[in-house]
């Protein structure tokens, strides 16, 4: 592990309402509270007299006592977003990180980070990443009319509010309290240096501190381009400092939305349909009348809740009802989605998604490779399952709720509620895991039908059960892949495949093949699912990362060329060759293995990352897998924290392989069939493979790192599997093939 | 019906149905809400505390079964502000991600290493059964074993 400071500091996730905090802006009096504002047509920053008026985005406040806070506009779900946007800040304000602390901004439009895209790209030309264009559409999540959220997802948070807003946000803080230093002493700015949160003038020897500087700082108007540092200057970017959030996760005390307990809250317990679509037509609650505890009962249809004065009390209750379900779709099964995605491959019409020189042609001649390849559906399975704390009122609502689009959510539940957005407060908590379930709002909204049936503080709390069965699963889909080889090379290749369409947007190109092929046919069919979905980690690069790195290694093995250079003599991407090298070194790829043991590779690139990995796995003779290393090699650009981006890809790494070995939720009868753990099994600390981690050095833009080491992950598994035993695994999850994990 | 166990080294007396499960009555009715809920069937070690120093997930534990006995959360892991040195290497070694698994995860660690000091690779995999869907496992193992070394050579 990356050498570590000593950890110090703190955080906490914010409790306040906007109202609250403007009045705190205000009365600081005595500091510089700093934003960015951004508008489309226009960048500016403003200090704090300004703070109450504009659209303020990237934050940094500092007080009289010297202490730099970071207001950051994103959730923390363990990726430590708060940390690195800190770091990236305290850098270009030469802040003194032991008296640097994080905050998570209040949910107002003030702080959305897609306004911050639209203005640098509107307003600087800058460099934003594909991905985020649909968002600067309003179009990210579908969500029509509606303003930006305060979106976590995407791997946004370091790749834009940071690299965009608070790096000038901070440089700019530092150019003001540099000049107010300046005019103070009656010496020229260039000769003051700012360093660990003071200003010094090395010729007088007088020195200030930020604080006793701030009042003073605030009467500047902040420059729009500030100079930023060379990154050979850096001394808290790219160092491996202690998220601010964990010592409040070893002792108990980070509240997460489940901990949530607000005057008057009762808790409900909830039952959803067991069939989908099924109707709640009576409930009879005679079982539970009158008994000590319970609260009321409430039958919405989709949904029925009981309340009462702990969870378990309304769970036991709530499995004493007879509810009678009716109708629900009954037909759905798992079998029946594949035959409708085999249906409609075939015979529906096609839309190109790329495509260059004619395919057919290439097909004539050389070996052609041709395969059908499935992924199932998958759940997110958070840790915490879905909760959410509402109060309504004649007034508006209170939310106390741990989501990835904080905006959006306060947005869902005033429209649910029929309220104005302003009339709804957030407050955010910490998540027990998102991984794009808490991307979405069904959870939200269900708690603001119940909390305004009820108009008394409620926490509404799904089992585990519920959670598994109903949730916005990662689509299954299939693929028709063909290639074809000659002399070694890859000649042609086609790719057709069902879009079930889970939220990612076109312009982040998935289906994009990643090497160089000339001739190229690639198109989708478009098939909703028949069940809600929605974006699981890495979103649509999960599929497409195996279909094309199947079909990559079954390539190689019709060249008779080894996996490795077949890769390198298909790619002409400095970046990718690099990773691509360096990976072939660190896991000593082609080494001597014992018989049922070889390695497998995969590389896939999303969300401006380069992830590459080998997999060493043993194969037993019944089949058994036992996953024995992961070596991941990453190029994502500038890595603001070594250590939190080791984390992020060793922990990638483990959410691919249980998906690879384990992942697959069915239908059978309209109905979810895993409902717990034991039916969705999760790969524990016992299986977990030994893991290396190499990050190519770059001074590119910081790319994503929360999801792109997820993809490759499983086709390097089943690559290897090919390896170790000749059998090609082309559906997944691995039980497909009659192999299990050990 | 009152059952009667320490808490975290006080005396409590709480008034709740005794099939009520311990993890309920500490989170709900007691106000500790460091020990988590994760599944309801004691399969994801979420709800992990120390009954009579013995690991144990309470989510499926009636309250009634841990009457006069000593229940340890992760809020009485620490001495006051100073960390246990469990906690202390989860820490060092920056184990969390979300954080949600780490108050059973650790409790889990702090029983595993109080019977076994120096425990082995094999150890750690029989004792550590929790789910994180972060994936910390690596760095769950690596602080283990830091507090196994500290504690060979403080003797």
């Amino acid at each position: 592990m990356t050498k570590q400071d000593k950890p110090k500091g703190g955080s906490k996730v914010a409790k306040w309402t906007r109202r609250s905090f403007l009045a705190t802006a205000g009365l600081l009096g005595g500091g510089l509270a700093l934003g960015l504002t951004l508008s489309p047509n226009r960048l500016k920053m403003v200090g704090a007299a300004q703070a109450s008026e504009g659209a303020l985005n990237t934050w940094v406040r500092i007080t009289p006592d010297n202490r730099v806070t970071v207001v950051f506009p994103h959730s923390e779900m363990g990726q430590g977003a708060g940390t690195g946007l800190a770091q990236m800040l305290a850098e270009e304000l030469e802040a003194d990180w032991d008296l640097v602390e994080i905050e998570q901004a209040p949910v107002t439009e003030d702080y959305t980070n897609s306004d911050l895209g639209r203005g640098y790209i509107v307003g600087e030309g800058a460099n934003i990443p594909a991905f985020m264009y649909p968002m600067l559409d309003f179009a990210f999540l579908q969500i029509a009319g509606g303003v930006v959220g305060q979106m976590t997802g995407g791997s946004t948070a370091i790749r834009l509010t940071g690299h965009h807003g608070m790096r000038r946000a901070g440089a700019a803080a530092r150019e003001m309290l540099v000049q107010a230093a300046a005019e103070e002493w009656g010496v020229d700015a260039d000769s003051i240096v700012a360093r660990k949160s003071m200003v010094l003038h090395e010729g007088s020897g007088r020195s200030a501190t930020f604080g006793e500087l701030a009042t003073k700082a605030a009467e500047y108007t902040p420059n729009l381009k500030p100079r930023l540092k060379d990154s050979a200057e850096y001394t808290i970017v790219g160092h491996s400092k202690p998220r601010l959030d964990l010592p409040q996760k070893v002792n108990g005390t980070a509240q997460f939305g489940m901990d949530v307990r607000v005057p008057g809250m009762v808790f409900a317990a909830i039952a959803l349909p067991p069939i989908r679509d099924a109707q709640a037509t009576s409930v009879d609650d005679s079982a539970v009348s009158g008994r000590a505890g319970v609260g009321r009962v409430v039958n919405l249809g989709d949904v029925v809740a009981v309340t009462a004065e702990s969870y378990w009390a309304a769970k036991r209750a709530l499995d004493d009802l007879q509810i009678d379900w009716h109708g629900g779709r009954t037909n759905l099964t798992s079998a029946l989605v594949r035959q409708t995605h085999e249906n409609d491959l075939a015979t529906k019409e096609r839309e190109v998604m790329d495509d260059a020189g004619d395919v057919d042609a290439a097909f004539a001649s050389g070996t052609v490779v041709e395969a059908e390849m499935a992924v199932p559906y998958l759940a997110h399975a958070t840790m915490e399952p879905m909760n959410c704390t509402i109060s309504v009122t004649d007034d508006g609502a209170e939310v106390w709720v741990g989501h990835q689009n904080m905006m959006f959510a306060r947005n869902a539940v005033a429209e649910t509620l029929g309220l104005a957005p302003e009339a709804v407060t957030m407050h955010p908590q910490y998540l027990g895991g998102g991984f794009g379930r808490r991307g979405d709002f069904d959870w939200v909204t269900l708690a603001a039908r119940i909390g305004g049936e009820l108009r008394q503080p409620v926490k509404v709390v799904w089992s585990r059960e519920m959670d598994m069965t109903n949730g916005l699963y990662r689509p299954a889909i299939l693929a028709r892949m063909v290639g074809s080889v000659e002399d070694g090379r890859i000649t042609g290749l086609r790719s057709h495949y069902i879009d079930a369409s889970s939220g990612m947007p076109d312009s982040e190109r998935p289906f994009a093949f990643q090497y160089d092929v000339p001739t190229r046919d690639i198109a989708r069919v478009k098939c909703p699912s028949p069940i809600p979905v929605g974006t699981w980690r890495a979103v649509d690069f999960t599929q497409m990362g195996f279909f094309h790195e199947t079909l990559m290694d079954e390539m190689a093995q019709a060249a008779g060329a080894d996996e490795l250079a077949f890769r390198l003599a298909h790619t002409s991407d400095p970046r990718i060759r690099t990773v691509l090298e360096r990976l072939g070194a660190e896991a000593d790829w082609g080494k001597d293995l014992p018989d049922g043991t070889a390695q497998g590779l995969a590389m896939v690139k999303s969300f401006e990352a380069i992830v590459a990995q080998v997999v060493q796995a043993r194969i037993g003779s019944d089949g058994g897998v036992r996953v024995e290393e992961v070596t991941s090699v990453v190029d994502c650009g500038r890595l603001i924290n070594p250590n939190a981006g080791h984390a992020q890809v060793t922990g990638s790494v483990i959410f691919g392989l249980t998906s690879a070995l384990y992942g697959e939720i069915t239908l059978d009868g309209g109905a979810i069939q895993q409902v717990n753990f034991p039916d969705y099994e999760m790969m524990r600390l016992a299986e977990a493979p030994a893991q290396k981690v190499v990050f190519i050095e770059s001074d590119e833009a910081p790319g994503g790192l929360g999801e792109p080491a997820v993809p490759p992950v499983t086709p390097a598994l089943t690559n290897a599997i090919f390896r170790a035993t000749g059998t090609r695994i082309r559906e997944l999850p691995i039980g497909k093939h009659g192999f299990h994990g050990v | 019906m009152t059952t009667t166990f320490t808490l975290n080294g006080a005396g409590v007396t709480a008034e709740v149905d005794p099939d009520m499960p311990l993890l309920w009555v500490v989170r709900d009715h007691l106000g500790l809400t460091g020990t988590k809920f994760g599944c309801g069937i004691a399969a994801c070690g979420a709800c992990t505390m120390h009954v009579d120093g013995v690991a144990t997930r309470t989510c499926v534990l009636p309250v009634s079964a841990v009457e006069g006995a000593r229940v340890t959360t992760i809020e009485g892991v620490s001495n006051g502000e100073n960390l246990s040195p469990v906690q202390q290497a989860w820490l060092d070694h920056q184990v969390p991600q979300c954080g949600y698994c780490q108050s059973g995860m650790i409790m889990a660690a702090e029983a595993l290493l109080a019977e076994n000091p120096k425990p082995t690779d094999d150890d750690i995999d029989a004792a550590i059964t929790n789910i994180c869907r972060c994936g910390t496992y690596d760095r769950v193992r690596a602080a283990i074993h830091s507090v196994a070394k500290q504690k060979g050579e403080a003797l």
